[in-house]
């Protein structure tokens, strides 16, 4: 019964998820959209990948990461060093970086995750600098000058794949036993260990987990650009996820997905003013506060909001009609 | 036989003070018994030992013939203890189902892959525990309400809520920290036959702490005394009634 509606769901996800993609294909295919919204594109679908990631950290299970550049840097180096050292095929490359970043993130979770809100954020943001500026000093992969000549393999067939497969599991985790257990740690970490959940080894699972799909989006990051520069994963970086993550609605990967569209389009439009996209973001976060606190989305998902539209709207036919 | 829970000369200091002194208690398997004493006694803190919250200064306590000294809450739970807590902690921004669900956590089998495919136990057994976890609402009068979020529930539904989500976890043994505050008359008369019930039902052992004499008086077979950290007196709610010391620590003495 409920496993059939649950797999229905996925599969409705993958079909729409498949539809988006022939469009976006047919008119990226027949140049339909200009080089400039091509590439805009395949950034929004890197954003949409470090966003909802971000999300199971950040809004599902209520720990205040600032790091997330830092795990996409190590996948970004990780896969470049694979195919241009190793010269592996490009999807072990990526799945190389990913799995760097992963195991990483486990390492540096076990230890910083005792911490609590702004402490956690100000350990993972220290963090996320020591990878930069370790990268920065190692002069075989280019050090201060960044890899360049990384073989561009990376298509939008790929971003999008990986976008989806990213979305996919985030969607099915949060779904589960494992899900439920990270939101009971966001909600009140005392009541849910005595439900006898381990939090810190679920605080390690997400911050494992997100640090994996941050990787991925470093890995296939290097490959579409064909360089890897440290200038690239700053703080600034991280910051722009997370402002993402908050304007789109702590615990809602929807809400991920509508704040990495909007911003990653101000970015666009505003590309030839750059000195004033951050005030148009530090604004548009302004606005948000006074008006929508918890995110365009809050933390509920678009289609379930949809959907209870549509059964409210249904019920009240339903009265209408008894009445006549 | 061997009692379900026993605890000898259990001790906690926080600096200098003692704020729980040679606690021994012990309980058979199927007991109500409760803990009383005024404001400060040290009640909580004795939960918070038995729960592994704080780790005790001194003293041993064994449960079902092991001992939990030293263990992290959440393996203490999985041995068989479950907790509400004094001052509600409930999942607040999650449905009134998904907080029973969580409790549930320990008992689900299913990995991760599974999870994510949706296949294998996921399905089978996402649906026993959904199945289950309406079940325990119905009990509590709260089916209805399964869509709402927990901090939209009124403060007595909340109380009952908790209760519920402490008996997802299948325990041997419930603590029920004030489980009657804030509550009135009526409220409470239904809880005390709810306690009495799921003690029946649920095959359970509870330990409850409460300020609501009526209630303590009305169902515990014993009842410990706790003041200033040290046990005042023991015995069933008769001796207690009548026991000197107990009326002088609460009301005080004649001067």
């Amino acid at each position: 019964m409920m496993i059939k509606r649950l797999r229905k769901q996925d599969a409705i996800f993958l079909l729409i998820s498949f539809v988006v993609f022939a469009v976006f294909q047919f008119l990226i295919s027949e140049r339909i959209l200009s080089s400039f919204w091509r590439l805009n594109i395949a950034v929004i679908c890197l954003n949409i990948i470090l966003a909802s990631s971000l999300n199971l950290i950040n809004g599902i299970t209520g720990q205040f990461s600032l790091g997330h550049a830092g795990f996409m840097a190590v996948g970004a180096y990780v896969s470049a060093v694979c195919t241009m050292f190793f010269h592996l095929p490009f999807i072990c490359s990526i799945l190389a970086g990913a799995a760097a970043a992963g195991v990483l993130g486990f390492c540096i979770g076990v230890p910083t995750l005792h911490l609590q809100g702004d402490y956690l954020a100000i350990a993972t943001l220290g963090m996320g600098e020591i990878i930069r500026i370790t990268i920065l000093n190692i002069p075989q992969i280019g050090g201060a000058s960044g890899m360049s000549g990384i073989p561009t393999e990376t298509t939008f067939t790929w971003l999008f794949f990986c976008m989806i497969v990213t979305l996919f599991v985030l969607k099915n985790i949060i779904n589960s036993n494992q899900g439920r257990a990270c939101l009971s740690v966001r909600e009140n970490d005392i009541a849910a260990s005595a439900m006898g959940i381990n939090t810190t080894e679920f605080k390690v699972f997400a911050f494992t987990v997100a640090s994996i799909f941050a990787g991925l989006a470093g890995g296939l990051f290097s490959h579409y650009f064909g360089i890897a520069h440290p200038s690239s994963f700053t703080f600034m970086r991280s910051f722009d996820i997370m402002t993402m993550v908050v304007l789109g609605g702590l615990g809602s990967l929807s809400g991920s997905i509508i704040g990495a569209v909007i911003l990653t389009f101000i970015a666009a439009v505003m590309q030839s003013y750059p000195e004033y996209r951050m005030i148009v973001y530090a604004l548009l976060l302004i606005i948000l506060m006074l008006y929508r606190p918890n995110g365009i989305c809050g933390d509920k998902e678009l289609v379930n909001v949809i959907l209870g539209r549509f059964k409210k709207g249904g019920k009240n036919d339903g009265t209408v009609a008894e009445n006549k | 036989m061997e009692p379900l829970l026993k605890t000898s000369n259990l001790s906690k200091s926080f600096g200098g003070i003692k704020a729980v002194q040679d606690f021994n208690i012990y309980l058979h398997s199927g007991e109500l018994v409760g803990l009383i004493g005024p404001n400060g006694a040290g009640k909580t803190t004795a939960f918070n030992l038995l729960t592994g919250v704080y780790t005790p200064t001194t003293g041993t306590i064994e449960f079902d013939g092991k001992s939990l000294v030293g263990l992290k809450p959440y393996k203490i739970t999985k041995l068989g203890i479950a907790r509400t807590f004094q001052n509600i902690r409930l999942f607040d921004k999650l449905t009134v189902l998904d907080n029973v669900k969580i409790a549930y956590h320990y008992h689900i089998k299913y990995t991760l892959p599974e999870a994510i495919l949706r296949i294998g136990r996921y399905g089978s057994e996402e649906e026993l525990v959904e199945k289950k976890a309406i079940e325990l609402l119905s009990i509590f009068n709260l089916t209805d309400k399964k869509e709402e979020l927990a901090s939209n529930l009124p403060y007595g539904q909340q109380r009952r809520l908790e209760i519920a989500r402490a008996l997802a976890v299948q325990p041997k043994l419930l603590l029920l920290d004030e489980p009657a505050a804030g509550m009135n008359p009526q409220e409470t008369k239904e809880l005390m036959d709810m306690i009495s019930w799921i003690r029946k039902t649920f095959d359970l052992t509870i330990l409850l702490i409460e300020h609501d004499m009526s209630l303590v008086m009305g169902i515990c077979e014993r009842i410990y005394v706790l003041e200033f950290g040290k046990m005042l007196a023991h015995g069933t709610p008769d001796e207690i009634k009548s026991n000197t010391e107990v009326i002088k620590a609460y009301l005080g003495e004649e001067v």
